[in-house]
């Protein structure tokens, strides 16, 4: 994931719960939302949860290509 | 020149004597064509700055001095340095014929204290980048709120890299940091930072860069000044944090970055949000998500009790299965222990798409659908209306 898409993950929950707080809406939609709002709680929970930083130093190959290694400091 | 050859021949003698002018000129021709334009170090004395705006003082040494002009289109802006005080000047050596005065145009004027002369540059690539439109605050961008995957281009080996790793592992170690070394210190340092610079510009992904080192003394923090690196920070095309050594000095890099850090450990909190706050903002949305659908349900079951009391008793069968299949999509729910807003032992009727089934007239006897219960699925078929 992306930090604009975790951002915009955050953006749609937000979405998601004004909506169901806000409107009167059809079950069938509130339920979908609903779903969709505990995957996405779900996906940026998992992501929070990381707990190991990973740091790598970039390399550059005599021809150009980039590579990694891990870096220990 | 010729002419100054025929000058000799002609004033070897009295009779080809040179007029003042002309041997005052002579010494001009000669000085000038002799010399490029110099940097000359002295102290100043008998300072004056006439109303013209041209300034006149004279430097000096243990062994000479000479006297100095500066015109006034060269010394706007400046302050008028004082009795004593040691200088450099770049200047052109000239005669100043109605005097025959050997004298110096100072060009351009600057202390000797410390720095003076990497003042003197800095300020005109601070200059240059200025024209560029490099400082405008116009052009800073916002930092990305959330980075999943920054670059720091410094030395692997100072104490700044151990630094800002240790705060991003605590605060956010959801990030991915791609170190890109670069010396950061002595001749190297500018086409090392150069170089990674322009290699940061080519890794996929990337939403933030930090370029910097510890605190050092001036000289150490040069790379830093440079107009070229500068350019490169300026240039690349994610958002930017400089940070380079303590508080006091602000260099160039600091200047065109889009957010300037005092300190590495500063670049590292502004790079990256804390953990811990994002989690309670998460867990609020969590709590809001399950009182919405709560609330959506207790709606659709008042609805439903009001029809209930118009229609009697014989609905209540049905009314029931509908309150369940309204209550239930809590199973997800209980993955996620804030939203235990429903209780258990509810079940959502959907057909094979998915789609919930609400209605009667989708249970016609002999349908099929699936309930989803607590603990899983199963399949169900429809015995039709309940008489």
């Amino acid at each position: 994931m992306s930090g604009s898409s975790f951002k915009e993950e955050l953006e749609r929950l937000e979405a998601i719960v004004r909506q169901l707080e806000q409107e009167d809406l059809d079950l069938d939609r509130a339920l979908a939302l609903f779903e969709e709002g505990v995957a996405r709680l779900k996906a940026a929970r998992e992501l929070l949860q990381k707990s190991e930083l990973t740091v790598k130093r970039v390399l550059e190959a005599a021809d150009g290509t980039l590579g990694t290694d891990p870096l220990d400091l | 020149m010729n002419s100054f050859g025929r000058f000799a021949t002609l004033a070897a003698s009295a009779e080809g004597a040179f007029s003042v002018a002309d041997v005052t000129r002579r010494a001009r021709y000669l000085i000038e064509a002799g010399f490029d334009r110099v940097w000359v170090r002295g102290e100043i004395t008998g300072f004056k700055a006439y109303q013209s705006g041209h300034w006149y003082f004279t430097l000096r040494d243990r062994q000479a001095q000479v006297r100095c002009v500066m015109w006034r289109s060269d010394n706007l802006g400046l302050t008028a340095p004082q009795e004593g005080t040691e200088v450099f000047v770049e200047a052109r050596p000239t005669v100043w014929e109605e005097r025959g005065e050997f004298r110096l145009v100072v060009r351009q004027l600057v202390p000797t204290d410390a720095s003076g002369l990497w003042q003197l540059r800095l300020e005109q690539a601070r200059a240059a980048l200025e024209r560029d439109g490099l400082l405008d605050p116009a052009r800073k961008r916002r930092l990305p709120a959330y980075p999943m995957r920054l670059a720091i281009v410094t030395s692997v080996d100072g104490a700044a890299l151990r630094d800002m790793v240790s705060i991003i592992g605590r605060r956010w170690p959801a990030v991915e940091v791609l170190v890109v070394p670069a010396r950061v210190q002595g001749e190297e340092a500018e086409g090392d930072l150069l170089r990674a610079l322009n290699l940061v510009n080519r890794i996929p992904d990337l939403d933030l860069v930090i370029v910097g080192r510890g605190g050092g003394s001036r000289e150490d923090l040069w790379a830093f000044n440079s107009e070229k690196v500068a350019r490169a920070v300026a240039a690349v095309r994610v958002p930017t944090i400089s940070a380079v050594g303590h508080e006091t000095d602000v260099s160039l890099t600091d200047l065109v970055a889009d957010h300037r850090a005092p300190t590495p450990s500063a670049a590292a909190e502004a790079a990256v949000p804390d953990r811990r706050e994002v989690l309670r903002a998460v867990g609020v949305l969590a709590g809001r998500l399950g009182h919405g659908l709560r609330r959506r349900i207790e709606l659709g079951r008042e609805r439903l009790e009001r029809t209930a009391d118009r229609l009697g008793d014989a609905m209540d069968d049905q009314i029931k299965r509908r309150k369940h299949r309204l209550a239930t999509l809590a199973a997800a729910l209980d993955a996620l222990s804030p939203l235990k807003v429903l209780e258990r032992g509810y079940a959502v009727a959907r057909d094979e798409s998915g789609a919930v089934l609400s209605r009667m007239a989708q249970f016609p006897a002999g349908q099929k659908f699936r309930l989803t219960l607590r603990d899983g699925e199963v399949g169900a078929e429809s015995l039709g209306a309940v008489k």
